[in-house]
């Protein structure tokens, strides 16, 4: 075990937050924000020339080399800053579950276009009625066409390609669909964050190619959900850390009652907790990637902690840097107001903490029995 | 960074493991399944088994009659003791007095004292907390006077754990009245066979004993017993408490209420069915084990940390604060799996030390149950003992965030 950074991976955080002091100050993400697009092409156009959209990607499957801690050390420096454009769905989402399919010329082809930075690839894949769970998918593929709907699809608005899963008696296979096809419609909506989003229905919509056949599809994007799912949390304790750092500037210097407001126990007290709910998030984070390695069911189990830890931290860390903010950490112009919107928007994202206990709770295994734990036998 | 454990870890998790299995005693074992403190034969059994194997106290350095085991492979080692429900050995002697006596004592102290702790001949309790004195330690008003080459003992400890076996407590004293509080304090090794010295039990709410005051009325100290130099007690009891940042997580004794509450939720009828099935009690069980995970892996952090790394010890400023609460829910949650049960007294039933000796409680048959209440109210004392959580926020505030 290694718990720094190596000197590659040191340079790659420091990369990121050069980019981000450049071009993400606070006012160059309003102006993002006005802009209305969600994406700023110059920003993708320098993820690419960086290497990040392919800097967590195997070689074999066209990227550089990295892995899980590479695009943990880009979502977290994403997430100081509250990054706009939808790196995690296209890098992760989309590249995660291409790579976990078997080589082809096709696969190959959408992970080029997306590391060089010309594909912007999603995954359509949520549904309203699987409220996160990854498994339940009502869209239907019969006969070249997808039927159904598919909601929260970040970057929908704006991709190239849809990766679409859909049922058919076989089973979950996944498709690619051009978003312009006709049977296509996206109801596009803002997140809390400001990320854009939309809701896709397809109907009868015209399949360009299978990229995994009924009964092959769920393994794939299971394992593409797995590596989003430790981007987010990644992104999480990147905010996290961000609201911790502005209360402690903002209770230090806010005078109330001849004093600031620093010198207040229970504001001490409630800091504390922020910052314990933090690193553990962290901790389990490093856990979550450990899991990614691991078979089926203690992956999941794994991730489903991971994510239960990590969505009530979120929550918790976002709203107390409100609480300790006061009125004023209610404003759309302070820094805080927006942390707190992406931490609420990433506790809900991909499941809550209901649904990941839930899902651990079904995975009962004993410490000493489980392959992703320190204590493994 | 790598996330992994070495083979070679993993193959001596897997040494350890056998050796305990082929050498804890069965009658010990089954006892440890229960949720009291364990009898002192006990404990010292089992601590002459593991001496002999040169294994009673890993973690002090190998020329003592430790090891030179990396980090890890000491918290492995405690990791599977907990695993085969193994007695707990003297914490005090093992891991208070064992580190200060190898670094701060004399050679004559460390020969004359460290062999009996090894082998379990000789126990040791903590004199620090006062009647006046908790929290604010350094506050502290038992006094010793030297009188020749004797220091004079008066004053009085409360919250002793294990006093009522102890051979030897070791004490923090005033030495001296004249400087400022911490300055006036030294670190005494007292026999608690000395004339003038008064046990008194405490009775705690798991109607068990652990806790004691102890009396000390002119007791005449060999001033041989004092480690290092007078006044410099507090920078000793500071190193002591701060020596082995992981162990107040508690977090192998969690990982094993956890699968505990596993095991008695799964033998729990709930109506028709399971109460490892009821959902609500099944959400609070997986969201303690999240918990218990995050706990551990932040464990793994510390122990990979430089021990002055500034990252390593924002997350050890945690492992007190919330192992205690995790220890704490774990024991109530198992209650809670006894239903009914989960509400009766459960004296010890092989136990030396009971208040009522009337002989009542439910018929339990499951090892694994037996003690699951004492244990819940006993663990109310977690996040109060060895630093409040109150006083652990407020270090954090201070220490880690600058507040």
């Amino acid at each position: 075990m290694d718990f720094n950074l190596s000197g590659e991976q040191q340079a790659l955080a420091d990369s990121v937050a050069r980019f981000t002091a450049r071009d993400y100050s606070f006012e160059a993400r309003r102006r993002l924000i006005e802009a209305g697009t969600g994406l700023d092409p110059q920003h993708w156009q320098t993820f690419a020339e960086l290497g990040w959209l392919g800097a967590g990607l195997a070689e074999d499957a066209g990227g550089y080399g990295g892995g899980p801690v590479e695009n943990m050390i880009i979502m977290e420096g994403f997430g100081r800053t509250l990054v706009l454009e939808p790196f995690l769905p296209v890098a992760l989402f989309a590249a995660q579950t291409l790579a976990a399919l078997p080589a082809s010329a096709l696969r190959d082809e959408l992970l080029t276009g997306i590391v060089a930075g010309d594909a912007l690839i999603v995954p359509a894949h949520g549904e309203l009625a699987a409220r996160g769970a990854p498994d339940h998918v009502e869209t239907t593929f019969a006969n070249g066409r997808i039927t159904g709907t598919k909601s929260l699809v970040i970057g929908g608005h704006a991709a190239t390609q849809l990766i679409v899963s859909a049922r058919s008696t076989e089973g979950i296979g996944l498709y690619l669909v051009d978003p312009a096809a006709d049977g296509v419609s996206a109801r596009r909506y803002r997140l809390l964050d400001n990320q854009h989003a939309a809701d896709l229905q397809f109907d009868e919509a015209p399949v360009l190619e299978t990229l995994a056949h009924p009964g092959e599809g769920l393994a794939a994007i299971s394992t593409g959900l797995a590596h989003t799912l430790t981007g987010l949390c990644s992104e999480a304790v990147g905010a996290m850390d961000t609201a911790i750092r502005m209360t402690r500037d903002y209770i230090t210097t806010r005078r109330q009652f001849g004093t600031t407001l620093s010198t207040f126990q229970a504001l001490q007290h409630r800091m504390a907790d922020m910052l314990v709910e933090m690193e553990l998030s962290r901790s389990i984070l490093y856990q979550g990637i450990a899991a990614l390695d691991q078979p089926g069911a203690s992956r999941d189990r794994g991730l489903a902690a991971m994510k239960a830890i990590v969505s009530s931290a979120a929550l918790f860390v976002g709203r107390s840097a409100v609480q300790l903010h006061g009125g004023i950490g209610m404003t759309e112009e302070l820094a805080i107001g927006h942390t707190y919107r992406r931490l609420f928007v990433i506790a809900g994202q991909f499941g809550g903490e209901s649904l990941h206990l839930k899902t651990l709770a079904g995975l009962p295994r004993s410490f000493w029995q489980e392959t992703t734990s320190p204590a493994a036998c | 960074m790598n996330f992994d454990i070495a083979p070679e870890d993993e193959a001596f998790r897997a040494e350890v493991r056998a050796f305990i299995t082929a050498h804890l005693p069965p009658d010990i074992a089954r006892r440890g399944q229960h949720d009291y403190h364990s009898a002192r034969e006990d404990v010292q059994r089992w601590m002459r088994i593991l001496n002999a194997k040169g294994w009673s106290a890993p973690h002090w350095p190998a020329r003592f009659g430790g090891t030179d085991w990396s980090p890890l492979r000491k918290y492995i080692f405690q990791d599977e003791l907990r695993r085969a429900r193994a007695p707990v050995l003297d914490r005090c002697a093992l891991d208070l007095l064992g580190p200060v006596l190898c670094t701060f004592g004399s050679p004559q102290q460390q020969a004359r004292f460290l062999p009996p702790i090894l082998n379990g001949d000789e126990w040791w309790c903590q004199g620090f907390s006062e009647p006046g004195s908790g929290s604010d330690l350094a506050s502290l008003r038992t006094r010793a006077d030297l009188d020749g080459d004797h220091y004079i003992v008066n004053g009085q400890k409360i919250w002793t754990s294990e006093a009522h076996y102890a051979d030897w407590i070791f004490a923090l004293v005033r030495t001296d009245q004249t400087v400022k509080p911490q300055a006036g304090i030294s670190f005494l090794l007292i026999d608690m066979k000395s004339p003038g010295i008064v046990r008194r039990p405490i009775w705690s709410i798991d109607e068990g004993l652990t806790l004691n005051e102890v009396f000390f009325d002119n007791v005449r100290v060999p001033a041989e017993n004092l480690i290092g130099e007078p006044g410099s007690g507090w920078g000793y009891a500071k190193f002591l408490l701060t020596h082995e940042r992981t162990t107040s997580a508690v977090v192998s004794h969690t990982k094993r209420d956890v699968d505990q509450v596993r095991h008695l939720a799964a033998h729990a009828r709930a109506g028709d069915g399971l109460l490892i099935d009821e959902p609500a009690f099944a959400a609070k069980l997986a969201r303690l084990e999240a918990e218990v995970i995050a706990l551990e892996w932040s464990v793994m952090r510390v122990l990979h940390a430089a021990e002055h790394d500034a990252a390593g010890n924002a997350v050890a400023s945690l492992l007190k604060l919330r192992g205690s609460e995790l220890s704490e829910r774990a024991a109530l949650l198992a209650a809670e799996a006894l239903g009914d049960h989960g509400l009766a007294a459960m004296p010890d039933p092989e136990g030396h030390h009971i208040l009522h000796g009337d002989g009542l409680s439910p018929g339990l048959t499951d090892d694994e149950a037996i003690g699951v209440t004492a244990k819940a109210m006993f663990r109310r004392a977690t996040t109060i003992y060895g630093g409040a959580s109150e006083i652990q926020r407020t270090l954090i505030a201070k220490s880690i965030l600058g507040l």
